[in-house]
C-alpha cells in the first residue's frame, strides 16, 4: 500500500466536490452535535439523579393536636425502621427558622407568620430514595400524623423536562444522521463518477479492491472526521456559553450539577469515532453499488 | 480435453448472450492460443471480438462453457483474486485510456503505484519501458502534447511494464494512420519476441496481410477460419 497516494486521491477527492464536502461537513456536524448533547444530557438526568436522592428527605408533617406520647411512639418507630437512615426532630421554632432563611427575601411574610402557626415534623432520610412512596403509605395513617412529604412530584418533574430535551435532541440528531448518510453516499457517487476514467485504469492494471476504494472511503471518513472536531468544538462552546452560565444563574448549592470538562472530552472522542465508522460504512456499501470489479 | 502447459488462453465450447439479445455475441466457440503466439482475430464489428476480449478479463461471465487463462479458469476465480487475473493481462485500446491531467511517465508509473509498487521500483521501470517504447525524451509530455502514435506508445507502455503473460490489443491501430499504425505494430512485434503472447483484434487488412501471423476470423460470433500466417481474406 502507498500511503502517499492513497492519502493525495482522497484529498483531491474532497477538494473537487467542496461545496458537498461542506455541506457533508456541516450535516454530520450538527448530527454529532445533537447526539453529543443528547448524550451529555442522558448523563446528566443519572448524576443529577443521584445528587437529588441523596439529599431527599421526606418530612411527616404532625396535627397540630398531636399528643408527646404519640411523637415518642412515632420516633421509635421511625427510629427502628430498617429502611430509614436517619431521623430527625424539628420543633415549631426550628421550623420557623428555617421559613425566615426560605422567606428572607419576604420580610412581611415572615412577620405575618407565628412559629406556632408551623407544624412539627420529622425530617426522615432512607436507605434507598426510590421506596418513598412506600414510606408515605407506611406511615400517613399513623395517629398524629397530618401529611407526609415526599418531593417525588417535584423531582419527577424535573427530570421529565430533562428527559424531553434529551429526546428531543436524539431524534433530531437521528433525522439529520440519516440526512448526513445519504449526503455521503452522494457524495461518493459524485466522486466516483468524477473519477472514472481512473477507476477503470486502476481496475484495467489489476489494482486490488482496497486500492480502488479506499480513497473514496477515506474521503467520507476524513469528513466525517471533522464534522466530529466542529461538533465537539460547537458542545464546548454550548457549554461555556449556555450551560455554565444558566447553572450560574441557578446558584452554587443548585441539585444540578455542571457539565465538565471531562465529559465533553470523554464524548469528543466517542462521536468521532461514530462519525468515521459510520463514514466508513456508508463509504463501502455505496463503492460496492457504483465502482464493480 | 488435452491442455498443453504452454496453452496461455483456451476457450472451450464459450456461448456468451447478453440479456435483451436473440443472436449470442459468441456461440460455442473453440479456440486454444499457445505461449509466445501472435493472433489476430479479425472480423466486422458486432462479431464477438470484444466479447471475447471481456472475457478473458472477466469483465463478463461466460453464458455456457470453459475460459481458461493460464490453466486457471476464469469463472472460478474469487472476486478478490481477479486483479491478480488482470495483471497477468496487459491491454490496449483503440482509444489510448490515459489519464489526461498525467504525463508519459506519470500514466505509466500509475499502473505501477496502484498495485502497490514502491517509488525505488517505479523510478526504475518506467523510464525502462519507456525507451523500450521509443519515448525517450518525451516522459515529461502531456497526453495532449503527443501524437496519436506516441500516446498508444505510452498505452503499450503501460500495458507491458508489469511483463504480462499476454498483451491483448483492442483496435490499437483504430485512431492511427497507415504509418503509425506500421509503427505501432513493430513494437507489438517487438514485445511479442520478447516471449509475451499478443492478442489483437482488428479489422485492419493492411496489418494483417503484411504481418502474415496467426489469424482466427469470427463472423457473428462463431469462428468462420483459423489460419497459420494468414491474410485478412
Amino acid at each position: 500500500m502507498r500511503a502517499k497516494f492513497v492519502l493525495t486521491e482522497a484529498a483531491t477527492g474532497l477538494w473537487r466536490n467542496v461545496t458537498m464536502t461542506v455541506a457533508l461537513i456541516l450535516t454530520t456536524a450538527i448530527s454529532l452535535a445533537l447526539l453529543g448533547a443528547g448524550g451529555l444530557l442522558y448523563t446528566q438526568v443519572n448524576k443529577t439523579k443521584d445528587l437529588l436522592y441523596a439529599q431527599v428527605e421526606i418530612t411527616i408533617f404532625l396535627e397540630t393536636a398531636v399528643t408527646a406520647e404519640q411523637k415518642d411512639a412515632l420516633q421509635q418507630k421511625l427510629e427502628s425502621d430498617s429502611e430509614i437512615k436517619s431521623v430527625t426532630y424539628e420543633s415549631k421554632q426550628e421550623a420557623y427558622e428555617r421559613f425566615k432563611e426560605l422567606f428572607a427575601d419576604s420580610p412581611d411574610l415572615v412577620e405575618n407568620t407565628k412559629p406556632e402557626s408551623l407544624p412539627e415534623s420529622f425530617r426522615v432520610k432512607l436507605k434507598d430514595p426510590s421506596e418513598a412512596n412506600a414510606i408515605d403509605a407506611k406511615y400517613k395513617t399513623e395517629a398524629g400524623v397530618d401529611q407526609v412529604s415526599t418531593q417525588q412530584e417535584l423531582v419527577g418533574r424535573l427530570f421529565d423536562a430533562i428527559d424531553a430535551v434529551k429526546n428531543l435532541a436524539l431524534v433530531v440528531s437521528l433525522v439529520s444522521g440519516a440526512a448526513a448518510i445519504l449526503l455521503i453516499g452522494n457524495t461518493i457517487q459524485v466522486a466516483a463518477y468524477s473519477r472514472r476514467r481512473e477507476v477503470s485504469i486502476m481496475k484495467l492494471v489489476g489494482a486490488s479492491n482496497w486500492y480502488v476504494r479506499l480513497p473514496f472511503i477515506l474521503e467520507a471518513a476524513v469528513a466525517g472526521l471533522i464534522g466530529a472536531i466542529l461538533a465537539s468544538v460547537g458542545l464546548a462552546i454550548a457549554k461555556v456559553i449556555v450551560i455554565d452560565d444558566a447553572l450560574e444563574a441557578l446558584g452554587q448549592n443548585s441539585v444540578v450539577p455542571s457539565i465538565g470538562w471531562s465529559e465533553i472530552a470523554v464524548t469528543a472522542p466517542i462521536l468521532a469515532l461514530v462519525a468515521v465508522v459510520t463514514a466508513g460504512i456508508t463509504g463501502w456499501t455505496t463503492l460496492r453499488f457504483y465502482v464493480k470489479v | 480435453m488435452w491442455l498443453n502447459s504452454a496453452t496461455v488462453i483456451t476457450l472451450d465450447r464459450v456461448t456468451k448472450t447478453y440479456p435483451k439479445s436473440r443472436r449470442p455475441a459468441l456461440d460455442d466457440v473453440n479456440v486454444n492460443v499457445e505461449k509466445g503466439e501472435f493472433v489476430f482475430f479479425i472480423g466486422p464489428s458486432g462479431s464477438g471480438k470484444s466479447t471475447f476480449i471481456r472475457l478473458l478479463l472477466k469483465e463478463d461471465t461466460a453464458t455456457s462453457g470453459q475460459v481458461l487463462v493460464a490453466g486457471k479458469d476464469v469463472a472460478t476465480i474469487r472476486p478478490w483474486k481477479v486483479p491478480q487475473l488482470r495483471r497477468s493481462v496487459g491491454c490496449v485500446f483503440q482509444d489510448f485510456r490515459l489519464l489526461p491531467n498525467k504525463t508519459a511517465a506519470e500514466n505509466v508509473a500509475f499502473a505501477l503505484e496502484v498495485i502497490g509498487k514502491t517509488r525505488s521500483v517505479i523510478r526504475r521501470v518506467v523510464p525502462e519501458v519507456l525507451s523500450l517504447v521509443g519515448l525517450e525524451g518525451k516522459e515529461n509530455r502531456y497526453p495532449h502534447e503527443l501524437s496519436g502514435g506516441e500516446q498508444q506508445r505510452v498505452a503499450v507502455a503501460r500495458a507491458f511494464v508489469n511483463r504480462p503473460l499476454v498483451l491483448l490489443a483492442d483496435e490499437p491501430t483504430g485512431n492511427l494512420d497507415p504509418d503509425t499504425s506500421i509503427e505501432i505494430m513493430r513494437l507489438l512485434d517487438r514485445i511479442n519476441r520478447t516471449g509475451t503472447t499478443v492478442v489483437m483484434a482488428t479489422h485492419d487488412s493492411n496489418i494483417v496481410n503484411q504481418m502474415r501471423r496467426r489469424v482466427v476470423e469470427l463472423d457473428r460470433g462463431r469462428i468462420i477460419r483459423d489460419q497459420a500466417r494468414g491474410v485478412y481474406g
